[in-house]
């Protein structure tokens, strides 16, 4: 068979204008943070991007200010109508300036530009589309009588997915009344620095939308502050809990997405070429820093080999490499922290006794890197079969029948997501019913949209993020 | 000569049995002063209930558990004509609930009647929902692409219920039918002072279709058992209604604690860390129904 190599063809970076450092966006406005600065980088290539404002409880506190004068004075007086006219503005300059943020976020995260030019960004301006047209029908999406805001809402995303989450975060809180405070996770705050310049250019009133950069302690000082009413977080279930248990006793209400290992269900009557696509998919997809990443591959026995085979021969052709090369299947690691994680974990599958396998491919010399990974031979009680490990790894178990199949899929505390392959239809409905998890995907996998809600399970989290259950956190109700 | 009466024993209600406390222990249940009684007189003594335990609260999760999915997994028609049916043996044994709540409350017979009528009624409310929020609260999804994309509630699974101190049978009512409507099996902490009337309700579940295990209630001190429920790992949810007014019972503490395994948690009413008995009286929404619910979105290919 002939070996089809491909010439690079990297996106340009131009269309991205850095500064060297960035300041917090407090009522409109850039500020320089009382804390210590930090830089952010390329994890591709270690390069230092800018250097960004580390937020103190001072500077937190001035937002939090900031934002309940903003909706004491403006954004609680304002008609629904014009909420939305602003998200609708919002959304139509994220599509018009899409390619400088695809660039930015594949710079800073570290993704292929492939994933944050077709999904990343288009889905964040759609989320901003989709809730901007709530902003004026909330009492007609069934949340209960008299649906108002809460007020001010302290949001803290990760690092996965910069500004899709910071979409799926601030739409809702907006469409639905309330201001926000938002934390970006330390080592990807750019785009979410770029995206203040947004509001700036849809003259959203200042305030309704502050941005305070920083670590863990920024984050605390939110999560502690006593003006805000409201905190939706999307990280770790450890941080989650530590949230469930700083706000417990107090009247803040709170939306945690939190981890996730998905068990991915192939059977034996799946189109086994499309199931394939789907498993590389479901776990590498942004490089498996995904919360909902299917890492738990079941096969159904008879078919175990096969897929296997297949699924290797498939991996084989996965490039791995510069994030802004359009060719790119695989991006770097988000940070050596993160790296170090993946590290710890697949060593510990390796001493466990569960087989390990890579592609093999080069890796650059700079940056941090790690190869598309599959463990066969994995059981249940082995780390990487129970313990997320956020990154590019599969581990592979096996069933027999259908109630094996949902036993084990549900042998974890998480319940985010799960995929099911098969030809069959009563059977997907059959296994959906079963499992517990928040999304469940049938012949697809990593699939997402505005209208569509996403949150898990149990120790997944609670709470629902998009779609018309997406509001009901943001919004009070009753006399 | 007037007839000796056959008194009562009031016990656990656990696994669809009626279980002493494994403990060995009761304790003693008065009448409330009504308005008639004088300052000072002597309270009249209503019953020995038993006082649940530790274990108790733990054997009770147990069955619950096991419970959970066949009450899931039964059509919502039939677990409407089900909650209905307690409603049924409920409006059988009036006399007897309206006897309690009055002894339990202080009532004046005419008050007790109206409470009971408006539980009995509370319950053919929530029993009506049970093939209904589902339609309500879920539905098509419209998504960009070729898929069927659905939204539907489930339930979470065992929801761990502080019943309200005050309102003994309409505050018990209203905290444990949205909960099993839509599926979910309960572990119930009894109002400590006022037992009775739910011991009673226990009864009315047991002689009709509830299988045994979907409602388990527990009679004695939520300070002594709440801590255990909430920090159980196969506890689901917990609603700390019945914080308010409780003797010991810190809800931040238990909230806390529920924090282990992200149990969703019902805060008790009020403001600040203060916990107030809401007024049971007004009509309900649907904010208990769907506190133990879970939005399960479903992608199902289309293709020729």
């Amino acid at each position: 068979m002939p070996t089809f190599e491909y010439a690079p063809a990297p996106e340009s970076r131009s269309v991205v204008d850095l500064r060297t450092s960035y300041g917090l966006f407090i009522n409109g406005e850039f500020v320089d943070g009382g804390g210590t600065a930090f830089k952010s980088i390329s994890p591709a290539t270690e390069e230092v991007l800018a250097e960004v404002s580390e937020a103190t409880d001072a500077d937190v506190d001035a937002a939090v200010k900031a934002a309940r004068t903003a909706y004491t004075r403006v954004w609680s007086r304002m008609s629904g109508a014009d909420r939305g006219k602003y998200l609708y503005r919002i959304a139509r300059i994220l599509q018009e300036r899409a390619r400088e943020f695809a660039v930015l976020e594949s710079l800073d995260n570290g993704k292929p530009i492939k994933e944050s030019r077709d999904v990343d960004i288009p889905l964040a301006a759609a989320h901003f589309f989709y809730n901007a047209g709530w902003a004026d029908k909330l009492e007609f999406a069934s949340l209960g009588p008299n649906p108002r805001a809460h007020g001010v809402v302290g949001q803290i995303i990760p690092w996965n997915f910069p500004m899709l989450m910071l979409a799926w975060k601030i739409a809702p809180a907006l469409a639905t009344g309330n201001t926000v405070v938002l934390k970006p996770a330390e080592t990807t705050p750019l785009t979410a620095l770029l995206f203040a310049e947004v509001c700036q250019q849809a003259d959203l009133p200042p305030g309704v939308v502050n941005i305070v950069t920083g670590a863990g302690p920024t984050g605390q000082a939110i999560v502690d502050h006593a003006g805000i009413d409201k905190l939706a977080f999307t990280g770790s279930t450890g941080v989650g809990k530590m949230i469930a248990r700083a706000i417990a006793g107090t009247r803040k209400k709170a939306t945690l997405e939190l981890g996730g290992k998905a068990a991915n269900i192939v059977f034996d009557d799946a189109p086994i070429d499309q199931a394939v696509e789907g498993i590389v998919n479901g776990i590498f997809f942004n490089q498996g820093h995904v919360c909902c990443a299917g890492s738990r591959l079941l096969v159904q026995e008879s078919i175990a080999d096969e897929v296997e085979r297949r699924l290797k021969r498939r991996l084989d052709t996965l490039r791995v490499g510069d994030p802004l090369d359009k060719n790119t299947d695989v991006g770097a690691i988000n940070s050596r922290a993160q790296l170090d994680r993946i590290v710890a974990l697949t060593d510990a599958g390796e001493s466990e006794g569960a087989e390990r396998w890579d592609n093999g491919c080069e890796l650059p010399s700079k940056g941090f890197w790690f190869r598309p990974t599959v463990f066969t031979g994995v059981t249940q009680t082995h780390r990487i079969a129970q313990e997320e490990i956020f990154g590019p790894v599969l581990s592979v178990l096996t069933f027999r029948t259908p109630q094996e199949a949902v036993a084990k899929a549900n042998n974890t505390p998480y319940g985010l997501s799960a995929g099911i392959w098969t030809e069959k239809g009563s059977r997907i409905l059959w296994m959906a019913d079963q499992l517990k998890a928040g999304v469940v995907w049938a012949n697809t996998f990593n699939k997402f949209d505005p209208t569509s809600p996403f949150g898990g399970y149990k120790e997944s989290g609670y709470g629902r993020e998009g779609g018309r259950h997406g509001l009901e956190p943001y919004v009070k109700t009753g006399a | 000569m007037s007839r000796v009466d056959v008194k009562k024993t009031y016990k656990l209600y656990i696994g669809g049995k009626f279980p002493r406390s494994e403990s060995g222990r009761s304790y003693e249940v008065y009448a409330a002063p009504s308005g008639r009684a004088r300052a000072g007189a002597t309270p009249r003594f209503l019953a020995n209930a038993a006082q649940g335990s530790r274990k108790d609260a733990r054997d009770a999760v147990t069955a619950a558990r096991a419970a959970q999915p066949g009450w899931a997994s039964a059509t919502a028609y039939n677990r409407g004509q089900v909650l209905y049916r307690v409603a049924e043996v409920m409006e059988s044994r009036r006399p007897q609930l309206v006897q309690e709540v009055r002894d339990a409350e202080g009532l004046t017979a005419a008050a007790a009647e109206a409470v009971v009528s408006q539980a009995i009624d509370r319950w053919v409310w929530y029993a009506g929902w049970s093939d209904k929020y589902v339609q309500v609260l879920g539905g098509l999804n419209p998504v960009a692409g070729p898929y069927f994309n659905i939204s539907a509630s489930e339930p979470t699974g065992v929801v761990a219920v502080l019943a309200p101190q005050a309102s003994s049978l309409l505050g018990l009512v209203s905290v444990i039918a949205p909960a099993i409507v839509s599926g979910n099996t309960v572990v119930v902490v009894t109002s400590a002072d006022r037992p009775l009337p739910a011991i009673t309700l226990a009864e009315c579940l047991a002689t009709s279709d509830v299988p045994g295990g979907v409602v388990n209630i527990i009679s004695g001190r939520a300070g002594e058992i709440a801590p255990w429920l909430a920090s159980h790992r196969d506890v689901n949810a917990i609603d700390l209604a019945g914080a308010a007014g409780a003797e010991g019972v810190d809800w931040a503490a238990l909230e806390e604690a529920s924090a282990d395994n992200l149990k969703r948690v019902v805060r008790p009413a009020g403001t600040g860390a203060e916990a107030v008995e809401p007024d049971w009286t007004e009509t309900p929404d649907l904010s208990r129904l769907t506190a133990f619910l879970e939005t399960k979105t479903v992608w199902h290919p289309k293709g020729r």
